[in-house]
């Protein structure tokens, strides 16, 4: 007799925001994730990983390496519970190792345009590969870890990086996909990089920040995590969600304020 | 005064003139003007329709959304469908602007979005040129020649910059205004998005600038780029200035309201009541943090204790080594008190009062030093 499958777990407060529920494809395309150094946003990417390859759906993801290996996502996830080298076997995962990533023509000189157009191409052809058998029409997320990567490959060249991230933009409506990226917020700080970040608000229709508390650090309670919904890229903002989380070894809690005492 | 600009756009130019040319500028701070885009462009998208607009035709340059997004839009706004087909053209610069699609396999097993057939593809925004006689062989293509006119829309010249110079851009929109064929042409930049210089360089393309900003403006403690509090509290509303150019060179400002509910974007008369907003956001709390008329005039009633005011009374300095109540009199000295004791008169009328003695002669008299700054405590 087969075991029944475990219940549906109810959605966290980050997905309820986030409008994710229970499964099912999420409502907007292009998420940013801020953090800086205080408060690391990776543990988000890690549940953006976790939730997408879950049983309880049929998403697949596209997993843009730039700063760490494989086999440290797949180190954490399984702490969380999910087999990253099983998922990647099952053609739910497809990881695009971009460790060291240099933008080199064949002369060995830079080609920065060259370079974003093949990683565009090793997109498409990650999505065509998810698509192309056993495929039961589940939500494709395509994750960036994360974007000061791109801008060191792209030697610092703001404009290839926003051209590249239109291409995936335009990815994002034409195959029924949705990119969240991980951006470090505090090394836009100054006046002449706030416009990058400026550039990105318009891009993007949901933004994650996750920054530390306001009174400091505490052992329970890790930080705080702003939930900004807009009605289109770069729009009005329709809805703002806050509460706190704390980052654990099997996961991340997220609770209101004063909830957990 | 966004009628009136719909109206100069509807009604185009004159023979001998330049094309009415409209920049919609916008900032983080108050991201409406999509909104506002969106609103002139089903406008005049609805003229050319029903036949009582100058132009016969409109191109829109698609750069940054998606052309179904505006074939959506136009639908939505109650443009027949079969007339979207006939008089509107979008040039697809959202795409594959850098045409690297060209250059890569296509994507196999998967389903393409089918195109539509006044959808037309440009994959080389960085060719200015080339996009400017893209722009009028679209728009010559379904016009045809002669001195029928068409408009063109361009939703957002901000990209435009990023692949060439402002130089080449601002050369695209002259040649566009100057052409015989082009009844109107509008577009939206992002000002935060580059120097001020780009946007007074536009301006002077323009024969209307019109700048949505917030409601309120930010104060130094909103100049963080994330208050978002502060920005759900503009979402809604904002601020519509028009700068209009006349031929004889006269420059007008005026101003409107607009916000947005469902359907779209709407305009009003600016009220007054906004004047008022700052006043009605103070928290409200048990105890009054504001003052009554009468307060206000007793505080500018109020004689502050510096010698330039010249009252008449006498200049004091204190001498420790008398006490307060001495009766002789020094000729450097006055009154050795430290303090006045307000008198009863002086209580029962409420009146208050503030008297400074300088401790010597040495200090500078209305001086903000602080007598204490040299301990080392």
């Amino acid at each position: 007799m087969n075991p029944s499958p475990p219940p549906p777990r109810d959605p966290d407060l980050l997905e309820e925001a986030l409008g994710l529920g229970r499964g099912g494809s999420p409502p907007w395309r292009l998420a940013f994730v801020e953090d800086c150094v205080e408060t690391s946003g990776a543990f988000v990417l890690h549940h953006f990983l976790k939730r997408a390859l879950s049983t309880e759906g049929d998403g697949t993801v596209v997993f843009l390496g730039l700063a760490q290996p494989f086999s440290h996502y797949d180190r954490v996830l399984r702490k969380m519970g999910c087999n990253l080298s099983v998922q990647r076997n099952k053609n739910k995962l497809h990881f695009i190792d971009l460790l060291n990533l240099e933008f080199l023509d064949e002369k060995g000189e830079n080609d920065i345009e060259i370079g974003f157009m093949d990683l565009y191409n090793r997109i498409l052809r990650s999505i065509e590969a998810i698509r192309s058998k056993d495929y039961n029409g589940g939500w494709t997320t395509i994750i960036i870890d994360d974007l000061s990567h791109l801008e060191i490959a792209a030697h610092g060249s703001a404009k290839h990086v926003l051209d590249f991230l239109q291409y995936c933009r335009s990815l994002t409506s034409e195959m029924d996909c949705s990119l969240v990226i991980l951006n470090h917020e505090d090394i836009h700080s100054s006046d002449e990089a706030l416009q990058m970040l400026s550039h990105l608000d318009y891009i993007s229709d949901i933004l994650i920040k996750a920054e530390t508390l306001s009174t400091g650090i505490a052992a329970d309670v890790h930080g705080q995590m702003t939930v900004i919904i807009k009605d289109a890229p770069g729009g009005l903002i329709k809805k703002l969600h806050s509460f706190q989380f704390k980052v654990k070894e099997n996961g991340v809690e997220f609770f209101y304020p004063g909830s957990r005492f | 005064m966004a009628e009136s600009i719909s109206r100069s756009l509807r009604d185009g130019c004159l023979e001998g003139e330049h094309a009415p040319a409209l920049t919609i500028e916008d900032s983080l701070a108050c991201p409406l003007g999509s909104h506002v885009f969106d609103h002139f462009l089903a406008n005049l998208a609805s003229q050319i329709a029903d036949g009582t607009s100058q132009a016969r035709g409109l191109v829109l340059v698609a750069l940054n959304r998606s052309p179904s997004f505006y074939i959506d839009l136009l639908r939505r706004k109650g443009v027949d469908a079969s007339l979207v087909d006939k008089w509107v053209r979008i040039l697809d610069c959202y795409s594959d602007p850098l045409d690297w699609k060209d250059r890569i396999p296509p994507l196999m097993n998967v389903q393409k979005p089918s195109t539509r057939e006044n959808v037309s593809f440009f994959r080389d925004v960085r060719d200015i040129n080339k996009l400017l006689s893209s722009v009028l062989d679209l728009g010559k293509g379904f016009v045809g020649q002669g001195k029928t006119r068409f408009a063109v829309a361009v939703d957002l010249v901000s990209n435009l910059l990023r692949h060439t110079s402002l130089p080449s851009v601002a050369g695209l929109l002259n040649n566009l205004r100057s052409n015989d064929q082009i009844s109107c042409i509008f577009w939206l930049i992002h000002s935060d998005l580059h120097e001020p210089r780009v946007s007074t360089a536009l301006a002077y393309v323009s024969t209307v600038v019109a700048s949505v900003q917030p409601i309120m403006q930010l104060t130094d403690e909103h100049r963080s780029r994330r208050d978002f509090l502060w920005l759900e509290k503009n979402s809604c509303k904002a601020k519509f200035y028009v700068r209009l150019k006349r031929r004889n060179g006269r420059v007008k400002l005026l101003a409107e309201e607009l916000h947005m509910d469902q359907v779209g974007v709407k305009f009003a008369a600016v009220t007054s009541e906004n004047s008022f907003v700052n006043k009605s956001l103070l928290p409200k709390v048990q105890f009054n943090l504001q003052l009554s008329d009468q307060e206000r005039v007793d505080r500018a009633k109020v004689v502050l204790p510096y010698e330039h005011q010249g009252n008449g009374e006498a200049i004091q300095i204190y001498d420790g080594r008398r006490s307060l109540s001495d009766d002789q009199k020094d000729p450097h000295l006055v009154q050795p008190s430290t303090f006045s004791v307000m008198t009863d008169a002086q209580a029962t009328s409420g009146n208050g009062e503030i008297h400074y003695i300088r401790d010597s002669d040495d200090e500078q008299p209305d001086s903000d030093e602080d007598p204490d700054d040299d301990l080392n405590i």
